[in-house]
């Protein structure tokens, strides 16, 4: 069993072999800055964890993120997130909602699938048809039940009428939600994918490369590196060392730790991707102890963000303020920073008849830095006379292990609109709702906000809703951490985009020089 | 059996034959010790593959698609009619027949763990041949402090700093295979630095063996007799005294043949190798249980040919230790 250990070991190595290297190599740090202007021309390797020889091509299927870079390399939505995940037109060139907000018209841009055949609103339903089949399990199937398919309909080739089963003014949303791509009309075999993405297919060896070539004849101007490899290393260290070694040009998702050990050096350049990750405990409110809103508060004021940002992000990302989606579209930025109050943190805590109290975190290596923030903050709970106990779970199957079990945990959460975070995990009805927060005022506000046209109405609703959340909620969010990519030097275009956003991972406006 | 075979010698191809049935009972035993162990991990596939979206209804379609709603012994049973046809199924998450799988991760593997057995050999028996031979010398004790000092070097210690000096600080040596492909003999560079991991610890403890055997063998009474026959002292060495050493560093060969297979898991990680130590830790992960099985059955049939050899082969060498296995 050793295997299980490996991502431990090697994540201790990093450090390691980071440190033997610092110091070699010095000088003004160049990549991105030093590329200069767009040029043309070459073969991009970029290095990503993989799925092993389980990777898919098919779109609809992709759940990691070299899945979600691939699927955007070689297709399109027809919108997608901005930086502030915000909703911007791709394959729809615009839409508008009835009144009612119940039907919505969407016009297509021109553009062509690899194999010359036009995009198409034949094409768009039958790709929410197939990701909406009840029979199957596709993970945006929920994301699309808004949309009563069998009303909708394609008024010509290029317009798109959707019929809805509610009003809902956030509708672009479900056109740019993850993994919602448009492939050609009865696709079903993904084996050498034909899509209308940036990037043509070229060969496929799952779990090892995905060689692809430009699209000469791509609708938002055609790619400016001719081709496009994408490399599997699923050790941090590993993609570290292949840049370090010429092998790839662009590594996914580095360590803090190696950010640190390069900086000033010329042979890699580090691009920090803000606002990617939202870092909290989620306290679950069904059960005890934490159905004590004091018990909540107590928690809420005895977290040292800062000491965690610091330790457990190695200082890349700023402190949350128990919301989700700082820097996002709708985010209540006028809602005070909770700031430590140990001395009244105590109070609540002996208030709640807590103190003593033994209460067990669940973490596991499911994602970065669980391990590592369970134990800074069962510190600083002890502080305040809480006894925890650390329980380290099952990497693979955490998410469900913690989703109904326990009471308290590590949670995390990549980018998404503060619309998706309500609906997905904050209502009643929600199928992932892991802080267990069901009241039917919140209810009633979220249908009261997307059934708003007017977008500052909304805010307003969505507003309260934060400051319910922020009050009393069961989301302790310590954080929002940036992720990091490292280039070589002479690779330009990376740009700081949250990942899940448009930008993100995309390689169609990366250049080398 | 260690007894009887001083009173009734066994011969060669019954020994064969005896333990050639054992061998197959024990591959059988692993694989449903595998699945066994597999089910009993916490969650399955299907928990896996909904990943941090674990709404329950979703996970129970997906069971359903991939036919895990139907009870382990069925898939077991199911899994065991295959293999006696000769089929080992597809994967759970990619649907493609797991004999597919292991072929295409089998490549790198066999060639990294070939490559080191075949320079393993000559390189550890000269190694404890020329150190015993110079026992107590400088030479002998340079080879013992290096060969202990090498051999309390884990794996992926040793391959973190290979790789920081000789493959990036001075960039002699590709530090990863990242885009080598599955034929690493394409880039026989990339093997450079994976080899030496492979075969640090092997060689040290291997030649030692040797060098004991050697040391021994030489001060036998057979040794100082062919001496006295007038023997050149190179033919009494090679011809006499190095059978009888290597004898026991040949059953250390095959154990370090098992060791290889969980060697080569950490070369591969280390060094990004697609083979199969990354197809089973990425399987394990998945839970995808038949090609958790498939790898199994590879590892465990490939520990008991080995060592069925070895056994032989020392059965052959030194009769009288062959039936102490």
């Amino acid at each position: 069993m050793r295997s299980l250990n490996r991502r431990a070991f090697l994540g201790t190595t990093a450090g390691l072999s980071a440190a033997l290297l610092a110091g070699c190599g010095a000088g003004p740090a160049t990549g991105t800055a030093a590329a200069g202007r767009p040029r043309g021309g070459g073969r991009l390797r970029v290095a990503f964890a993989g799925g092993g020889a389980q990777e898919t091509l098919d779109p609809h299927l992709s759940n990691l993120f070299v899945e979600a870079s691939r699927s955007k390399a070689l297709f399109d939505k027809l919108a997608d997130y901005g930086p502030d995940l915000s909703v911007q037109p791709r394959l729809a060139e615009r839409w508008e909602s009835d009144a009612a907000l119940t039907t919505w018209r969407v016009t297509l841009r021109q553009a062509a699938f690899h194999d010359g055949r036009p995009v198409r609103a034949a094409d768009v339903l039958y790709s929410y048809a197939r990701i909406g089949d009840p029979a199957r399990a596709f993970r945006a199937r929920t994301t699309l039940a808004v949309i009563d398919l069998a009303r909708s309909r394609a008024v010509d080739d290029r317009t798109v009428e959707f019929a809805l089963r509610q009003p809902f003014a956030e509708f672009p949303n479900v056109l740019a939600a993850f993994g919602v791509f448009i492939v050609p009309e009865g696709a079903e075999d993904f084996t050498r994918p034909v899509g209308s993405g940036p990037f043509v297919f070229g060969s496929f060896e799952p779990g090892r490369s995905l060689l692809l070539r430009r699209n000469a004849d791509y609708w938002e101007g055609a790619p400016h590196v001719d081709e496009l490899q994408y490399l599997i290393a699923n050790e941090e260290s590993a993609r570290v060392n292949a840049l370090l070694g010429g092998q790839v040009d662009y590594a996914h998702d580095i360590t803090a730790t190696t950010a640190r050990a390069y900086r000033g050096n010329d042979r890699l350049a580090v691009t920090r991707l803000t606002n990617s990750g939202m870092q909290a405990f989620a306290m679950k409110l069904d059960r005890p102890p934490f159905d004590d809103r004091d018990l909540r508060e107590a928690m809420f004021l005895l977290a040292d963000r800062e000491q965690l940002v610091d330790t457990v992000l190695g200082g890349a990302g700023q402190p949350g303020n128990d919301l989700f989606g700082r820097g996002y579209q709708y985010y209540a930025e006028e809602i005070p920073q909770r700031a430590r109050d140990l001395d009244r943190a105590e109070w609540l805590v002996r208030k709640a008849g807590a103190k003593g109290l033994r209460i067990r975190l669940d973490t596991s290596a499911a994602a970065g830095g669980f391990v590592e923030s369970a134990s800074v903050f069962a510190d600083q709970m002890r502080q305040a006379g809480l006894d925890v106990r650390v329980a380290v779970g099952d990497k693979d199957t955490y998410w469900k292990d913690v989703l109904d079990r326990g009471s308290l945990c590590c949670f995390r959460s990549g980018a998404m609109p503060i619309e998706s975070h309500f609906s997905q995990r904050l209502l009643s009805t929600s199928t992932t709702n892991i802080t267990k927060w069901k009241r039917p005022e919140f209810d009633a506000l979220y249908t009261r906000a997307v059934s708003l046209a007017d977008e500052k109405a909304r805010r307003e609703v969505y507003a309260e809703m934060q400051r319910m959340q922020h009050a009393e909620g069961g989301y302790l969010v310590w954080g929002f951490a940036d992720w990091l990519v490292a280039t070589a030097p002479g690779v330009g275009g990376v740009v700081d985009a949250p990942a899940n956003t448009l930008d993100w991972a995309r390689f169609d406006k990366v250049w080398l020089a | 059996m260690l007894g009887a075979g001083a009173a009734e010698p066994v011969s060669l191809p019954k020994y064969a034959v005896r333990r050639l049935l054992l061998g197959l009972a024990q591959i059988v035993a692993v694989a449903t010790l595998v699945f066994a162990l597999t089910e009993a991990l916490p969650g399955d596939a299907a928990v896996v593959l909904a990943g941090d979206v674990p709404d329950p209804e979703r996970i129970e379609r997906i069971r359903q698609e991939l036919g895990l709603d139907r009870p382990a012994p069925v898939r077991y049973a199911d899994w065991l009619l295959g293999l006696l046809r000769g089929d080992l199924g597809s994967s759970l998450t990619a649907g493609r027949p797991v004999a597919g799988f292991l072929a295409e991760a089998g490549g790198p593997t066999v060639q990294l763990a070939a490559i080191t057995l075949l320079l393993l050999v000559p390189l550890a028996v000269a190694v404890g041949v020329v150190a015993a031979i110079r026992e107590g010398r400088l030479l002998d004790r340079a080879l013992t402090s290096a060969g202990i000092g090498l051999y309390s070097v884990p794996e992926f210690a040793l391959a973190v700093v290979l790789v920081a000096l000789f493959g990036i600080r001075l960039g002699w040596f590709p530090p990863t295979a990242v885009g080598v492909g599955p034929n690493l003999l394409a880039q026989p560079a990339v093997l450079v630095l994976p080899l030496l991991v492979l075969l640090a610890r092997p060689i040290c403890s291997i030649s030692r063996l040797v060098r004991a055997g050697m040391i021994d063998a030489l001060r036998s009474d057979y040794v100082r007799h062919a001496h006295r026959l007038g023997l050149s002292t190179r033919r009494v060495r090679l011809a006499h005294a190095l059978p009888n050493a290597v004898a026991p560093a040949v059953q250390q060969l095959a154990r370090t043949t098992d060791w290889l297979l969980s060697g080569v898991i950490t070369v591969e990680a280390v060094f990004v190798v697609p083979g199969l130590g990354t197809a089973l830790v990425s399987a394990v992960s998945a839970r995808d249980i038949p090609v958790i099985q498939g790898l199994a059955l590879v590892f465990a049939a490939t520990t008991v040919a080995v060592n069925l050899v070895a056994d032989l082969v020392a059965f052959r060498l030194a009769p009288r230790a062959g039936g102490a296995a």
